[in-house]
């Protein structure tokens, strides 16, 4: 593969053909922030926290650098007043869905992002997808998906193929950036609810509280996966 | 089949031979549009009428395509003399059989009124609305009856595909479009000569071509019209291209919506297939292309050429990143070209008649014509197809004839959902992609809807941001959640919960979603909101701070409250009332019990004129309900009037 030379926040670095921005960054040791990428999975571009700004040829796009190959003469500026702006919106709307996150604090307070700037609606999800393409990527089992789309896009485990593969694998909880519980919880709703594909049209807040109330001294995903079991 | 040019052109003048054009023609517009308003009965009653009065073999009687015209549809058009009668229906056939077709004589009440000068058009071309359009790419949909081939070849169809395919170099193809400077229909604005270079310069044997005919916008049908109209002028184009980049596989992917375009593509490419213009050696040519029709499922998204490449591989409809381009890796990561229905309806032109015939129409950065739908508060709703540059203005009022009734113009939105709104001081912009872009809104794909006093813009705002919304494949998060919070803000403030930052708030999130997001819908989905803050600010402030909506359009902020002084009591309101809310009886003046009115506005729109009384207000407190003992009206006597009143009693 062919070395190139570009310019990353004022260093010449070097990269090779098939790399992402984001790849030449970090070899670079140049910290980027991301939140739905893992370096064992294909690139995603969902969460967008990684946009950037990319000059080429004179012209200055936002693009987002898990994404975007690198190429010859490429200028990469990975902070900026606009580039620091997006960011703190985009922590602003993910932290609605799962304010207690470790890696959205984490992001919030590099961008002084406001927690309460959007109406809470806690699902623990921020949609990054790493469960769902671990599964179809790397187990290649597809147990866990995306229904719906837009603002009504959920992830949801198969039953069918929950039932057989998930109790011994689990290897997507530890992915989740913003809790394991929420994979843990869609699990158990799949495999305890009727099983058809139809969404039940509870309130995933209240069903939470209640297993987390009967489980007080502990809340772990296995636990859970117990309790629901029995329940 | 045809296995050469010049069999084609043998079996053209077979065609022309067989048709006198002395024959008398009768074309009735069989698109969608005037289907629904009952063209298939007109094309039933003149087959039925000509039996009868024994004409079957000196008249020829057709369904065609649309010629956009569909405000005043069904239209009908009788050749050779040219006679253009609108609004037809059954009823008047006989007498248009009887007058036009065995007289020769023009049914005047038919016609086309020009209001303002209060003349006759006889003719297509001296109705106002065609005469000022340039119609290079409809202008032949009234000539053809899409199910049949033969309509298509009399006016000279595929002799650009031969003239491509044997008098020109793949290469030559390429450059002659490239010269032409035709930019992509869709709403992209891509030059389409650079995009077909960039696919027949990717490396790989396999390549495809594909008819982006996915129009999702609402109230645009130019793409529909099109397919519908002349199906075969999009095929020609296509193998043209397919010739061009050397690509021997293409699709049509049309929306499911679409079932007379799709039955009418299917028809077209049966009959291609049948003559050679499709399959091994095409025409003798050598070269060997097949297509094949797929079904959209719905999704307003997969107009977006990723989406479309993975919803046609059979994968969910979601866009990924570019680069790579299409043009490089696109359908199964094979170099593929996409462009929309009209761009390919342009190509067999600029082959027939050259790229410096095209580049005559137009402006120095975008060539040609677009057509656009001209939809909303506008007196000739149709398609209207005019050269780049001509100013909005013209296109409302020299074709659209204005705005219906005594209202004003208020403002037009262009470029289809993700467009954004252009006020008056604007109204002379000219027509092209950048024009377009530098006031704020952006040609997309062509839709036009014209808005009056009575339209709230954050209203709109809110009602395009909705629609993006539920259209938003929810991948990336900063169109998923940006457009979602940004309708929220928009719903809150139409319904009075609107709140000082709010259109800061609102600057911030189309910043973020203008920027971030991956593809073009949350891209250009901020554009409906900053337009409008942008023309129309003083509106959003009027309805956060006053809670108070000035076109009176908001349900939330206004209410309907009746005149006592003015209320005549004529019972008209009460009985027509959806939500029962109105109080009253004869000579008793009437109440609007505000508390179960649903706001619908019908006791508004039918308030006699005479009376006047029910009146919307907004920002202000209703007034009390004047008390019962003060209701009865006392009326002086009048006996003509009371013996009406008896015979109401008695029909009520």
């Amino acid at each position: 593969m062919r070395e190139i030379s570009l310019q990353i926040d004022g260093r010449e670095v070097a990269a090779t053909e098939d790399m992402t921005i984001l790849a030449a960054a970090k070899n670079a040791g140049i910290s980027i922030p991301t939140v739905c990428h893992y370096e064992k999975l294909q690139p995603f571009g969902g969460c967008r926290l990684c946009t950037v700004e990319a000059e080429v040829g004179g012209r200055t796009n936002l693009v987002a650098a898990c994404v975007y190959p690198v190429q010859k003469d490429l200028v990469v500026t990975t902070r900026s007043e606009q580039i620091d702006k997006i960011r703190k919106v985009l922590t602003e709307q993910l932290l609605a869905y799962a304010p207690e996150s470790e890696v959205l604090e984490n992001l919030a307070r590099e961008y002084q992002a406001e927690k309460d700037r959007f109406a809470k609606e806690p699902s623990f999800c921020i949609l990054c997808g790493l469960c769902v393409r671990y599964c179809a990527e790397i187990k290649q089992k597809n147990a866990v998906g995306f229904v719906d789309r837009g603002p009504n896009r959920e992830i949801s485990f198969i039953p069918e193929i929950a039932a057989s593969e998930c109790w011994d694998c689990k290897e997507c909880f530890p992915l989740c950036p913003t809790s394991a519980l929420q994979a843990a919880f869609v699990l158990m709703r799949s495999l305890t609810s009727s099983r058809s594909f139809v969404k039940p049209a509870s309130n995933k807040q209240d069903e939470i509280n209640s297993i987390t109330e009967r489980n007080q001294h502990n809340g772990s995903p296995a636990a859970l996966l117990q309790a629901a079991a029995k329940g | 089949m045809i296995n050469s040019p010049a069999e084609l052109e043998k079996l053209r003048q077979e065609i022309l031979s067989k048709r006198d054009p002395g024959t008398t023609r009768i074309s009735i517009c069989a698109g969608a549009g005037c289907l629904a308003t009952g063209a298939g009965k007109v094309i039933t009653a003149f087959g039925e009428e000509i039996e009868k009065q024994g004409l079957r073999n000196d008249v020829n009687i057709k369904g065609t395509g649309c010629p956009g015209f569909c405000e005043r549809g069904p239209v009908v058009v009788i050749d050779p003399e040219d006679i253009c009668y609108l609004q037809v229906t059954p009823k008047d056939v006989p007498e248009i059989v009887a007058q036009t077709i065995k007289e020769k004589k023009v049914v005047d009440r038919l016609l086309y009124v020009d209001q303002t000068k209060n003349e006759k058009a006889v003719h297509e071309a001296d109705i106002p609305f065609y005469k000022n359009q340039e119609r290079n790419i409809i202008g032949n949909n009234i000539k053809i009856d899409p199910k049949c081939i033969d309509d298509y070849l009399a006016l000279g169809g595929y002799s650009a595909l031969a003239k491509a395919l044997f008098q020109m170099t793949s290469e030559q193809v390429v450059e002659e479009v490239k010269h032409s400077k035709l930019r992509g229909r869709g709403g992209g604005g891509f030059p389409t000569g650079i995009k077909w270079e960039a696919a027949r310069n990717a490396p790989g044997d396999t390549k495809y071509v594909i008819v982006n005919a996915d129009e999702g916008d609402p109230g645009a049908f130019m793409d529909r019209a099109v397919l519908e109209g002349n199906p075969h002028s999009i095929l020609e184009g296509l193998i043209i291209g397919a010739y061009a980049i050397g690509s021997h596989e293409g699709y049509i992917y049309v929306r499911q919506e679409y079932p007379l375009a799709l039955e009418n593509a299917g028809i077209a490419i049966k009959q291609a297939e049948e003559h050679g213009f499709f399959g091994t050696n095409i025409l003798g040519s050598g070269f060997d292309f097949y297509v094949k029709v797929h079904r959209g499922a719905g999704a307003f998204v997969c107009g977006e050429e990723t989406a479309l490449l993975l919803s046609l591989e059979g994968k969910p409809g979601e866009p990924r990143a570019r680069p790579p381009y299409p043009a490089t890796r696109g359908l199964w990561g094979k170099p593929t070209n996409i462009n929309n229905v009209e761009t390919w309806a342009n190509v067999p032109l600029i082959i027939n008649k050259g790229a410096d015939w095209f580049n005559q129409f137009g402006t120095e950065r975008s060539k040609g014509t677009k057509i656009f739908s001209l939809v909303g508060k506008i007196r000739n709703t149709g398609l209207v197809e005019v050269p780049m540059g001509v100013t909005l203005r013209d296109i409302i009022y020299k074709i659209g004839d204005g705005i219906p009734g005594s209202k004003k113009f208020k403002a037009v939105q262009t470029g289809g959902p993700a467009g954004g709104c252009i006020p008056e001081a604007h109204l002379d912009t000219a027509v092209d992609f950048d024009e377009l872009t530098k006031a704020g809104a952006i040609m997309g794909s062509g839709g036009m809807i014209v808005m009056d006093e009575d339209t709230c813009m954050v209203d709109v705002a809110r009602y395009f941001l909705n629609f993006l919304s539920e259209e938003s494949c929810g991948k990336c998060s900063p169109c998923r959640e940006g457009v979602k919070r940004m309708h929220q803000i928009l719903t809150n403030i139409t319904e009075g919960r609107g709140k000082e930052g709010d259109i800061e708030l609102l600057e911030e999130l189309a910043l973020s979603t203008r920027s971030a997001s991956l593809c073009a819908l949350g891209r250009s989905a901020p554009n409906p909101v900053l337009s409008t803050i942008r023309h129309f600010r003083d509106e959003y402030e009027t309805h956060i701070r006053d809670k108070m909506c000035p076109s009176h359009s908001c349900k939330e902020l206004i209410s309907y409250y009746i005149d006592p002084d003015k209320c005549g009591a004529c019972r008209i309101c009460p009985r027509e009332c959806t939500s029962g809310a109105i109080i009253g009886d004869k000579n008793q003046i009437h109440v609007i019990d505000q508390a179960k009115c649903n706001k619908c506005g019908t006791c508004f729109e039918i308030c006699p004129a005479r009376f006047g009384a029910v009146i919307r207000l907004s920002g202000k407190p209703v007034p009390a309900p004047i008390p019962e003992e003060m209701r009865v009206i006392v009326r002086k006597r009048n006996p003509k009037r009371e013996k009406q009143d008896a015979g109401n009693l008695l029909t009520d």
